[in-house]
């Protein structure tokens, strides 16, 4: 990582919440409209997101963790709707904004980086040009400053800038996802929202380009979402980390915390559904059972169904986030912040 | 050796049941006039036992699941030969011999979402595999036999879940839909390309411990196809690594992933993501990129991405040699009594 970003394309005036938070997200729900009724895949969301920091947020598919990010990007195209809440980016609420609006703030201040390049580059231009474009419309117009900036961002994620020229189809699997990353590195944004970035990559090319993330993250201090269904993945690289299941926060907490020791016993659940590379061999059972289907969600806990310390009363009434030091959990067995088994 | 094997090819050596010689395939790319030909498998030496749950792992483009479809009879072998039980399926001729090897050696697939028929009920297909390739049971013996498998599985109440359709079962109980089909066939060997990357890793345990299960109940051999290691080294007895159309190492798992030999190997096994672990690869990145192997010229495959290459790399291709009792490794570098440390 030699390259040093241009300072032109830092934000000199980072203008920041009240709280110092670049992101904070308050009590956001997201309703998928069907035939039978809503389907609430989002059910009151809230956190809060500081300069340069990295949350990951896991869960199985269908837990409503693409979702969030797409409300959180205001990326949601119908059925899907925000049905409440609030998306305060640098103190600025982004619900509601037209497109033109949030055009100016797209990839300027904030840029997304989807789950599958091959889909989300343009199979017909090449990368160069997808910079260009990109550029132009947030006013850069000079082309040699447009070519040196192309370049630089592509050699921070260790691409020879000849592939500007290059077209998608040319490039490997993990120098496309690298392209992506480095098209959402061009005017240095301070929030970067990333969908799944390594899931269609072999483990070696999914390392790599982790710490190429982690690496650009430091250097460039901007903050990062990131969503995964794999939690062993952000392990090492996130600070903090959000357990969503079945549309909610099942645990949120500080990511050393959440390994270490888990609360919520669908947390537990999840990490001792890796197979250890290192260590003994020990059978393992998973978690028995499928997530609930979210037109009819059950009364009480979400989990209940699936929980092996379910109690009477978590089939009745649903359980609270709950707060136990740092670490909040969706959990009757950790009300009034108790850590007991 | 099985009396079943015995019976097979009537002599009872040391044959394992299924084993591979020099196996190659390699496919022609571009236009018509381009001789170019990429090797996707090249000289892969293999063997699969009894009762054994063999894991090839490797990165996409490994040839992986070019040797599960080789194994399938899918492909037609570019050179080498394929034993299984000792006969060579190349003398394969009648479609009587054909049926029975696609019941010995069955297969399941990866994404469980695009191999069952959405439109018919899981019966039907369970039913028509049974028909054809059991054809001595009656309509009465194969809807018990259905309902058999199905529960050996643990698809319960059986007789429900054979009325249902594809989309009242979810990922998990389909791939477990795609095992009870296989099973049915009373396969000695079930090629399981991928049949769990498609899962949630809540689910994935579940299918992983019914391959266990299957291998001690009903003893079948599994060859296990994965990019995860971690996986492999849950449930399989022993470990082929691929890299770029070659065993780069093979051996008892826990031996192999103790004392990788292979310099791959040990990347491999660095990149894997452990949140038990403390982070061992640092910023210096691989970049992770296998090479497409297009009229390769002599030389390890791995050289390029290899800190410990000498000059003997670039000229000679490293044999797959025994390093350990029953721990073979493709390298120049590699000895028997040091372990190998490149990454």
């Amino acid at each position: 990582m030699s390259s040093v970003p241009a300072e032109q394309y830092r934000d000199a005036s980072r203008s920041l919440g009240s709280a110092g938070q670049i992101l904070q997200v308050n009590g956001l729900s997201v309703e998928y409209a069907m035939d039978q009724g809503g389907v609430v895949a989002v059910k009151d969301v809230s956190f809060d997101l500081d300069p340069g920091e990295f949350v990951g947020i896991v869960g199985e598919s269908g837990c409503g963790k693409s979702t969030l990010l797409f409300a959180i990007a205001q990326l949601l195209a119908p059925p899907a709707e925000i049905t409440g809440g609030s998306v305060l980016f640098k103190g600025r609420n982004l619900v509601g904004l037209t497109a033109r609006q949030l055009n100016v703030i797209r990839w300027k201040d904030m840029s997304v980086v989807m789950q599958s390049a091959m889909n989300a580059l343009n199979p017909v231009k090449s990368i160069g040009a997808q910079f260009k474009d990109a550029m132009r419309a947030h006013g850069v117009s000079s082309a040699a400053e447009i070519a040196s900036r192309s370049g630089q961002v592509l050699r921070m994620v260790g691409i020879d800038p000849q592939h500007l020229r290059s077209y998608p189809h040319q490039l490997s699997g993990g120098m496309r996802q690298r392209s992506m990353i480095a098209m959402a590195m061009l005017f240095t944004p301070d929030l970067v929202i990333m969908d799944e970035p390594t899931s269609a990559l072999d483990v070696v090319a999914q390392r790599s380009l982790m710490v190429q993330i982690k690496e650009l993250q430091q250097e460039l201090g901007f903050a990062v979402i990131f969503v995964t269904h794999d939690m062993s993945l952000v392990s090492h690289f996130s600070d903090r980390l959000m357990v969503m299941y079945a549309g909610q926060v099942a645990e949120f907490g500080a990511t050393r915390q959440v390994f270490d020791s888990p609360l919520h016993p669908y947390s537990i659940g999840l990490l001792d559904a890796f197979p250890s590379i290192r260590g003994p061999r020990v059978p393992l059972t998973g978690i028995p059972g499928s997530p609930p289907d979210l037109a009819r969600p059950p009364a009480g806990c979400r989990f209940a169904p699936r929980c092996p310390k379910v109690m009477a009363r978590c089939e009745q009434e649903p359980p609270e986030l709950y707060r136990v030091d740092d670490t909040q959990v969706r959990c009757f067995l950790h009300e009034g912040g108790a850590v007991h088994e | 050796m099985s009396e079943a094997a015995a019976r097979y090819n009537g002599s009872a050596a040391a044959e394992p049941l299924l084993r591979t010689e020099g196996l190659s395939k390699h496919f022609k790319i571009g236009n018509a006039l381009s001789r170019r030909s990429l090797h996707a498998v090249d000289e892969v030496s293999l063997q699969i036992g009894e009762r054994e749950i063999v894991a090839l792992a490797g990165e996409s483009g490994s040839g992986k699941s070019t040797i599960a479809r080789l194994l399938a009879k899918l492909y037609t072998p570019t050179d080498g030969e394929i034993y299984f039980q000792g006969k060579p399926l190349s003398a394969i001729r009648s479609r009587a011999d054909m049926l029975r090897y696609r019941s010995e050696v069955s297969m399941v697939f990866q994404d469980p979402f695009a191999s069952i028929n959405p439109v018919f009920r899981m019966s039907h297909g369970i039913l028509r595999g049974l028909k054809l390739h059991r054809g001595e049971l009656s309509a009465q013996q194969r809807l018990q036999e259905a309902l058999r498998v199905f529960e050996a599985v643990g698809l319960t109440p059986a007789a429900e879940v054979l009325q249902r359709f594809p989309h009242e079962l979810s990922g998990g109980q389909r791939q477990r839909v795609g095992f009870a089909q296989a099973l049915a066939l009373r396969p000695k060997l079930i090629l399981a390309d991928e049949p769990v990357s498609m899962l949630d890793v809540s689910i994935r345990i579940g299918l992983l411990n019914l391959m266990a299960q299957l291998r001690d109940t009903e003893g079948v051999s599994i060859l296990y196809i994965t990019h995860d290691i971690a996986s492999a080294r849950y449930v399989a007895d022993r470990l082929i690594v691929m890299y770029a159309g070659q065993i780069a190492e093979a051996g008892p798992v826990e031996e192999v992933l103790a004392n990788p030999r292979h310099p791959y190997t040990q990347l491999l096994l660095s990149a894997v993501p452990d949140p038990r672990a403390p982070l061992t690869i640092s910023a210096e990145t691989d970049k992770g990129e296998p090479p497409r192997v297009i009229d390769p010229t002599p030389g390890c495959r791995f050289r390029w991405r290899c800190p410990l290459a000498i000059d003997e790399c670039q000229r000679v291709t490293p044999p797959l040699r025994q390093l350990l009792p029953g721990h073979d490794a493709a390298c120049h570098v590699a000895r028997a009594d040091a372990p190998t440390r490149a990454f």
